[in-house]
């Protein structure tokens, strides 16, 4: 194929996308951290997931449908929204509040795993955090996320980790699922490539 | 978002059912044991009130205070303005103290307005002279909203002192917006010619409060300002009791699903007997509570984000 001269001298630089995780990569990443909260919790007694929205509140069903499959045990689920905790409200137009909510049974005393789709900053979990202790006292609290791009700028960790994903400041990571955006699917922005 | 609250007009159907929606969240918080949000920390809110008040310039300092900003309190007496400074100079030096809102309550008409052109942070008007009242209108709403699960379709009626009442202009724009039906009932001198046609078109008027009850899902009691008038507007308490305060027998004449709300405070046995005021159907305490809730979405939709 011929190239008109410009373009050899400079390609076109276009952002890449590159799919880490398809559909069924998905679903195996969760059944793991199903098994691996099974395994780290002795069987997930006295445990409550709650969900980050947006992404983390399905993955949170997921999680507990997933553990019930396997152990026949039922995981209460909830909803944590982190609004009204976030360090950076002052910096952007007025944020929406979303529902917080918690399983009849609460959380006080129970060992809750928070739950999200990416991992980054960690500045999301330590609002999370904020948060939790307004509405009670867990006994511990752990994180599961399904993809970890690392780049933190808190002393935080997750738990469980569906992926680790080595990624470069100027790229993004983009998680899909099928609940809130059709389909499921993990996928890498790149900055510009050449 | 905007970036004051002065009229129920200020008001689109989209940021009004955010406002709703945000304070339905912002009631959870009430039935926590730790009542606080960090939303506005660092934030001063200035209660500036020149005319007596408990329950808005409360709800107001309690909205603020769950949602961590500092509030200062502002009455006229015991304050400068004794001493005669102006509405002007008492706005300069809030202005210098770095009041990022004023919550302004005023006996004339459209102070809140003027003081929004002299303070850079926001205004919201919890009140001024006969004019309006849109935290009140807000509330209200969500109460209805609350007990009969949607506002659209709904028709209202307001009773009694239109003319002085700040409640009842702010009730009709924003009902109105929301797409409720609003009937202003109460006896010729207290209703202002024309009011339909000014506020919003589609506005009925009735004098006869007896044929509109039956027609209602919620019916609105306003208080009779004595203190704006003076007594030639009906011609005694009693025949106003008897035309135009729910009583009893009224009160059953309403279907059955119907709600009495009042903004407070009542002349209890003038415009309401204590039956009513007192029955299930009664909403007022409730309104009390869903106060808070409102004003913490108010403040939080006007200070939470960087919008300017």
């Amino acid at each position: 194929m011929a190239y008109p001269p410009a373009a050899q001298s400079s390609p076109p630089r276009q952002p890449s996308v590159k799919v880490i995780l398809a559909a069924a990569d998905v679903s195996r990443v969760v059944d793991r951290i199903a098994h691996q909260i099974l395994e780290k919790t002795q069987g997930a007694a006295d445990t409550v997931l709650l969900g980050i929205p947006t992404r983390g509140v399905p993955l949170a069903r997921r999680l507990a449908g997933r553990i019930s499959t396997f152990e026949d045990v039922a995981v209460p689920v909830g909803v944590l929204d982190i609004t009204l905790y976030r360090d950076d409200l002052r910096r952007h137009a007025t944020r929406a509040v979303g529902p917080t909510e918690l399983p009849p049974g609460g959380i006080d005393g129970k060992r809750v795993i928070l739950v999200d789709d990416v991992l980054f900053s960690g500045r999301t979990v330590r609002a999370a955090l904020d948060a939790l202790s307004d509405v009670g006292r867990p006994a511990s609290v752990q994180l599961a996320v399904l993809v970890d791009r690392g780049h933190r700028e808190l002393p935080i960790r997750a738990d469980y980790v569906g992926k680790n994903i080595p990624t470069a400041l100027a790229e993004s990571v983009k998680v899909t699922l099928a609940e809130t955006d059709g389909t499921d699917e993990v996928k890498l922005y790149g900055g510009a490539t050449s | 978002m905007i970036r004051h609250l002065l009229s129920g007009a200020d008001l689109d159907a989209d940021t009004a059912t955010q406002i709703l929606d945000t304070a339905a969240e912002m009631a959870t918080v009430a039935g926590r044991e730790v009542k606080k949000l960090p939303a506005l920390r660092g934030r001063t809110v200035v209660n500036l009130f020149y005319e007596d008040s408990t329950r808005t310039r409360i709800s107001f300092e309690a909205a603020a205070k769950r949602l961590s900003a500092d509030v200062i309190n502002f009455s006229a007496k015991g304050s400068s303005v004794t001493k005669g400074e102006s509405l002007k100079d008492t706005a300069l030096t809030l202005q210098a103290m770095g009041a990022d809102a004023v919550v302004v309550r005023h006996p004339a008409s459209g102070a809140p307005h003027r003081l929004a052109n002299w303070v850079d942070g926001s205004v919201v008007n919890a009140g001024d002279g006969t004019h309006e009242h849109p935290t009140q209108a807000l509330l209200d709403a969500y109460t209805m909203r609350s007990r009969l699960g949607r506002l659209a379709g709904l028709h209202v009626a307001i009773v009694g002192d239109v003319l002085h009442s700040r409640v009842a202009r702010s009730n009709v724009l924003l009902l109105s917006t929301l797409g409720a039906k609003v009937t202003l009932v109460g006896p010729p001198t207290l209703i202002p010619v024309n009011i339909s046609a000014a506020l919003a078109p589609g506005t009925d008027v009735s004098y006869d409060l007896d044929a509109v009850l039956p027609d209602v899902d919620v019916v609105m009691m306003l208080r009779v300002q004595r203190e704006r008038m003076g007594d030639s507007y009906f011609p005694s308490a009693r025949e106003y009791a008897r035309r135009y305060g729910l009583d009893g027998p009224r009160m059953r004449r309403l279907p059955a699903h119907a709600i009495v709300m009042h903004p407070g405070p009542m002349n209890r046995g003038m415009e309401i007997t204590p039956e009513v005021a007192d029955s299930p159907r009664s909403t007022i305490v409730e309104q009390v509570a869903n106060g808070v809730s409102v004003r913490m979405a108010v403040l939080y939709l006007l200070l939470g984000g960087n919008n300017r």
